[in-house]
């Protein structure tokens, strides 16, 4: 069954032997391909950016080297591609769709303006309900505050779900420091963890490896056979290696995607019920969650579960959607409410609606740029579309080249199932930054001289026509060099025979 | 001042003075499907779990005790069928670690999704649906509900501390998109449409007319073609 249009056909597997069938259909629930993909050659798997401290990244450099190893780039590129594809199916069977999207985008607005009230009320009810609730300001608190509890418990080790939030907060290596094993769950998230390599999609971890990446992490690190990457074989293998650490643990712990001030619930999604056995064999469960995931009532977290899975993988729920609303029997439960910048994020004009967010990736998916220069090239905690205006937040300084990682064609904003406009918010990032002097210096340069240029229409019209001319007649090496970032990895423009101006000017100029 | 005070008193510093209402959220129930049951069928195979026909006649439980014919251990929370692991033994659920088979009736079914909501007490330990190799589950057909907004207002949500919606079995695609059933949870999931026996009925009667539609569109699993 051939579903939608394939970018890089050469990666159609010859074979389907992968495949799962259930009543002559083949399935592809839970982030499935939806036709079977094989990568040919082997090839080193590229680093991600390079990280100098406080120093900008350069997202442009490690991009460079992702799109250097074809193997890998068609591969990350074709499967985003698909879970887009397979998300626009999805979209297409509901036809409340964009009903379903103004209410979430509503909720949360209303949410948001009214934050305190909701938060209070949820730690009410999840106190109510036999949960302890911390508070933390920033990471360090977090995980100081999970550190203590972890202590008073005597816990040495911890099996916790995938969350982008414990990532944020540089989690787990503080508890390593800490002497505290954390072992990841999910299986995506596993082999970063061993790969000692951070996740590069919110969604799908280690969408940038291939399974011979994988086979060579977990030959290395779990002992499996070194020239075997069948990946029935790679995961059943992780299960099998995960199975008695998940069983001895001495503590658990989650994210939440969503929780409802109503009730004190907090609401976990995930397709390998990873979350479900981290909350549920060990006795003490501790679940850290943004502020911002708060939501008023149950009736509007439905809305939300429509939407999520749907826009992240096309598939019309996750395996698994896990609803804590207290400590089971004999367990205990501790909730960490985290702030770390959102509150002040909730005061840029320009910016607060990034808060909507659901880290669904569809942004991701379907961003030209992310598709084709990785997650690791962002070298931040959230990379792609919503990364770009979520980063700066954190870093000014370290994330000032990202928003301009950009084509600005509005696509994401098109996907995000809660309406944040995020192309515009790129562009006023970039505005921010310039503001802010955060810019690198060529771009500043060139921004300068274009200022000039265009404040001068005579010698505006003057540049244009000699860089035309110019662009027709330099050698390669003149428009393709390292400051001209137009000419990376793309073709500059054929020049136009004549200016705009020159061709107005000899056939109506006349006339005016 | 408290981590908990300062975060509140920056949001409230920061907070956007804006008049942004709460909107009310449809049901989204029109028109219904002609068939909740065959929805649900056909969602819950999409999503990789296996529907059990029930048999014409004689032993409906017949294609359950099939399944766990050749099972060391089967742990059974339901009465219309015995295991041999008594879960109301178990002191931790690490105990259920050797399960092959868990068999749990789901309080109620989502047909939009094809999902089925266990409760800790349909569980008892909420461990055993997620150590066991494989799960089967009884579900009334007429506790299936048309999607997730009628899903969530049913009790579970305000009543018990854990609810979970199961929408086939443990699933991963995080190695080049190839799917896997048996991630790290069970390895599949069966569902056998069995009308809960009078008496041990936990159903709940939602007010609004969609009770009616509901039992007319739902015949009895042994009507069921499959």
């Amino acid at each position: 069954m051939s579903n939608g249009k394939v970018l890089h056909p050469e990666l159609l597997a010859p074979d389907d032997h992968d495949s799962i069938y259930r009543r002559g259909r083949r399935l592809d629930h839970a982030g499935g391909a939806s036709q079977p993909l094989r990568a040919s050659t082997l090839e080193k798997q590229p680093r991600g950016a390079k990280v100098h401290g406080n120093r900008p990244i350069d997202q442009a450099e490690a991009a460079a080297r992702f799109i250097a190893a074809p193997e890998h780039e068609k591969m990350h590129d074709e499967r985003l591609w698909d879970l887009r594809q397979k998300r626009d199916r999805q979209m297409h069977g509901i036809p409340e769709w964009e009903e379903l999207r103004a209410l979430a985008s509503a909720i949360k607005e209303h949410t948001l303006t009214h934050l305190d009230d909701y938060l209070e009320q949820f730690e009410t009810n999840a106190r109510a309900n036999g949960t302890h609730v911390h508070w933390a300001r920033d990471a360090a608190d977090h995980n100081r505050i999970v550190h203590d509890i972890l202590r008073d418990h005597g816990a040495r080790t911890l099996i916790k779900s995938k969350s982008m939030l414990t990532e944020e907060c540089g989690f787990r290596a503080y508890m390593a420091a800490a002497g505290i094993e954390v072992i990841e769950t999910d299986l995506g998230e596993r082999i970063q963890q061993l790969d000692n390599e951070d996740p590069s999609h919110v969604v799908v971890p280690a969408v940038h490896k291939l399974r011979t990446d994988v086979a060579e992490v977990f030959a290395r690190t779990i002992g499996t056979d070194p020239d075997n990457s069948d990946v029935h074989y790679l995961a059943e293998s992780e299960r099998e290696s995960n199975r008695p650490l998940i069983l001895a643990a001495d503590a658990g712990m989650t994210g939440a995607n969503f929780a409802v001030a109503e009730t004190g619930t907090f609401v976990v999604c995930t397709n390998e019920g990873n979350a479900d056995l981290s909350a549920n064999v060990p006795k003490l469960h501790i679940a850290s969650i943004g502020i911002e995931k708060v939501i008023p009532h149950l009736e509007h977290l439905a809305v939300f579960v429509r939407l999520l899975s749907r826009s992240a993988l096309g598939s019309p729920i996750t395996q698994y959607t896990s609803h804590f609303r207290g400590p089971r029997e004999g367990g205990e439960m501790h909730i960490v409410l985290v702030d770390n910048g959102r509150s002040e994020r909730l005061g840029l004009e320009e910016f607060w609606t990034s808060l909507k967010c659901i880290r669904c990736g569809a942004c991701m998916n379907t961003c030209p740029v992310y598709r084709r220069s990785g997650g690791l090239s962002y070298g931040a905690t959230y990379s792609g579309p919503i990364g770009l205006i979520i980063d700066p937040t954190f870093n000014a300084r370290k994330y000032s080249n990202l928003p301009f990682s950009s084509t600005l064609n509005g696509s994401c904003s098109n996907v995000c199932p809660v309406k944040i406009n995020i192309h515009e918010q790129i562009y006023a990032w970039r505005r921010e930054l310039v503001k802010q002097h955060e810019t690198p210096f060529v771009k500043k340069a060139a921004m300068k001289a274009a200022g000039e240029l265009l404040s001068h229409p005579a010698a505006y019209r003057a540049a244009i026509a000699t860089a035309d001319f110019a662009l027709a007649h330099l050698p390669r090496f003149v428009i393709y060099n390292g400051l001209n970032a137009w000419g990376k990895h793309r073709e500059v423009p054929h020049p136009p025979k004549q200016t705009f101006h020159s061709w107005h000017q000899s056939n109506r100029g006349e006339k005016t | 001042m408290s981590s908990r005070d300062d975060i509140l008193a920056s949001i409230r510093a920061n907070r956007p003075q804006l008049e942004r209402s709460l909107p009310a959220v449809p049901l989204f129930d029109d028109p219904p499907p002609p068939s909740l049951l065959a929805a649900f069928k056909e969602n819950l195979e999409l999503m990789g779990g296996i529907f059990l026909d029930p048999p014409e006649s004689g032993d409906v439980l017949a294609p359950v005790r099939a399944k766990i014919a050749d099972a060391k251990v089967v742990c059974s929370t339901v009465p219309e069928i015995a295991g041999n692991r008594d879960i109301r033994a178990i002191a931790a659920p690490r105990e259920l670690a050797d399960v092959d088979f868990a068999i749990a009736r789901a309080s109620f079914a989502v047909a939009e999704t094809g999902s089925v909501l266990f409760d800790d007490k349909d569980l008892q330990v909420n461990a055993v649906a997620y150590l066991a190799q494989h799960l089967i589950v009884l579900l009334d057909p007429a506790d299936i509900v048309i999607n997730l907004h009628h899903a969530y207002r049913r009790p579970e949500f305000r009543d018990r501390h854990y609810a979970c919606f199961h929408s086939g079995p443990s699933a991963t695609a995080d190695i080049e998109g190839v799917l896997i059933h048996g991630a790290q949870g069970v390895r599949s999931l069966s569902l056998l449409p069995l009308a809960r026996t009078s008496g041990a009925s936990t159903a709940w009667a939602p007010a609004g007319p969609e009770q009616a539609e509901r039992s007319e569109a739902c015949p009895r699993p042994s009507h069921r073609d499959g």
